[in-house]
């Protein structure tokens, strides 16, 4: 069970929160082709090592916030 | 005592091969039977980082069903299902595939409508499917507790009795055998690190034990095809999560079918030995750790013992995770890439060990002819862009 840190309420049991997935992903801007759609809707990196991504605190103070985590390890850093 | 013999070489590799398969679990290896058997390629090598079948070949729950909504999922997971059939004769091996059946249980009204839907377009679609009662259900399966007032009442369930499981290292062990006896070179301790791509088309692949030129290259590196993509400029709409599966202690035989609940998110079957076999749902986030969290298997053992009460004092012997490559509508993405040369055989996520038979014939088939087998090509890669999804959240997403 991982412990993330929520910015309102410190350090909780990861079964609190709810996953958001990647962080930081822009919708697209003015004209986009197919393929740019695509990637926006259904591509998300996946890399072997650190991650920035999103957690809800689902059942406490209903914030999302942004963890840096690597996804060998699971250890977890501030995002830089 | 005699050592038994080796079922395979274990050779170094060679400077070129016609087609070079990058991942050597079942659908790598099935892919390399199907490439000397169907086809009559033979210059192949088969290259895995671990040891043969050591991932999610080695780590899944080994459900084989075909009763997949749609017309595209029906019609590849039931070749496969067909392919299972006589697979132990095709392989000459005791596969140990048993056709014990496979209940989907309905808790809620939501499950029966939907389970009642997914038999009629299963029968439609030729896939054996039957829809049972509560009463009916504790014929089937006496030891799951049906009465109105339990936790997680069963309303009914569908019925697949051709499904069943299989033993995933005699599989593994019989494939390889196979494509060793064809001249396939079955090579170990061997990592993909990078392609080499000349004019859009790939010539080689680098390795941990150096530089192997090939004809055709093709991903079947299931939860790692996120990072082999990246590595040839590719994007992949696939993200990897652990999902973890059980084993309890030895049993009297007890369970003689397999038993899934989508809603509580477990699975449920005894092995030959005698073990129940038990699965969750993936843990939520990325991960390349082959671990998940004990509160997934929590989770998993409260809604197990709900349903059967009888396993309350049996004692778990071990728990472990996979890597899965989960993508955006639970379906497989199989087919060429934007690279010539180079072939993708993903996206399974947690359900590709009943397919690994049907892939790897539709696959071998896509790479010997550079287009996709008919079976493969409402699965090729454009689906997400032209929006011809194959959504199989509702017979795939938990249910293996
Ligand atoms: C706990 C669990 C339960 C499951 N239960 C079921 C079930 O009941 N029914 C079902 O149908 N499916 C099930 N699955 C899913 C099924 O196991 C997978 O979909 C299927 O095994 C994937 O194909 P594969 O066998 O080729 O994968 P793998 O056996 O994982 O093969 C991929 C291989 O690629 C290798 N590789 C990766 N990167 C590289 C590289 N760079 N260079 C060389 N080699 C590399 C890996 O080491 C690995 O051996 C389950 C999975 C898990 C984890
Ligand atoms: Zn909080």
């Amino acid at each position: 069970m991982l412990l993330l840190d929520c910015p309102h309420c410190g350090p909780r049991d990861e079964n609190e929160f709810h996953y958001g997935g990647q962080a930081g992903v822009p919708y697209p801007a003015g004209e986009t082709t197919d393929e740019e759609w695509a990637a926006y809707v259904f591509v998300r990196d996946n890399p072997k090592g650190w991650f920035r991504e999103r957690w809800f605190h689902v059942h406490g103070c209903r914030t999302w916030f942004t963890v840096e985590r690597h996804t060998v390890t699971h250890e977890i850093r501030k995002p830089g | 005592m005699t050592h038994p013999d080796f079922l395979w070489r274990n050779p170094d590799p060679r400077p070129a091969y016609d087609v070079v398969i990058v991942g050597g679990g079942g659908h790598g290896l099935a892919t390399a039977h199907y490439l000397a058997n169907n086809h009559g390629i033979t210059n192949v090598a088969v290259l895995e980082r671990g040891w043969l079948a050591g991932g999610n070949m080695a780590r899944n729950t080994t459900i084989i069903r075909s009763n997949y909504l749609w017309d595209e999922s029906a019609a590849i997971y039931e070749h496969s299902l067909k392919l299972w059939e006589g697979l132990s004769a095709e392989l000459d091996y005791d596969l140990q595939f048993s056709q014990r059946g496979v209940l989907n249980l309905a808790h809620n009204l939501g499950d029966v409508r939907e389970g009642r839907r997914r038999v009629n377009a299963n029968r439609l679609n030729g896939v054996d499917a039957e829809w049972l009662g509560p009463e009916e259900v504790k014929k089937f399966c006496p030891v799951v507790n049906v009465s109105g007032s339990a936790r997680y009442p069963v309303m009914g369930a569908t019925l697949q009795r051709r499904g069943g499981i299989a033993k995933h290292d005699h599989v593994a062990w019989a494939l390889a055998r196979s494509a060793d006896g064809h001249g396939v070179d079955l090579i170990q301790g061997c990592e993909v690190t990078g392609f080499e791509i000349t004019s859009n088309r790939v010539v080689a692949v680098r390795t941990s034990r150096g530089r192997i030129a090939a004809g055709k290259v093709a991903l079947a590196a299931a939860g790692h095809t996120s990072v082999l993509a990246a590595q040839a400029g590719l994007r992949l709409p696939l993200q990897s999560h652990p999902l973890q599966a059980l084993v309890s202690e030895l049993l009297e035989p007890v369970l003689d079918c397999v038993v899934m609940s989508n809603a509580v998110h477990v699975y449920v079957s005894q092995a030959h030995k005698g073990e129940l076999v038990m699965g969750a749902g993936i843990d939520a986030y990325n991960s390349y750790g082959q671990r998940g969290g004990v509160h997934v298997i929590e989770a998993q053992m409260a809604a197990a013992l709900e349903l059967f009460p009888i396993f309350s004092r049996v004692r778990v012997l071990r728990t472990w995770a996979g890597i899965v490559d989960v993508s955006p509508d639970a379906s497989p993405i199989i087919g060429r890439t934007p690279v010539d040369g180079l072939y993708v055989n993903a996206g399974w996520g947690t359900g590709g060990f009943k397919a690994t038979p049907g892939s790897g014939w539709v696959y071998a088939d896509t790479i010997a002819h550079d287009r996709p087998h008919p079976l493969a090509e409402p699965f090729a890669l454009e689906r997400f862009t032209t929006g011809a999804l194959i959504d199989e959240h509702g017979a795939a997403a938990v249910a293996h």
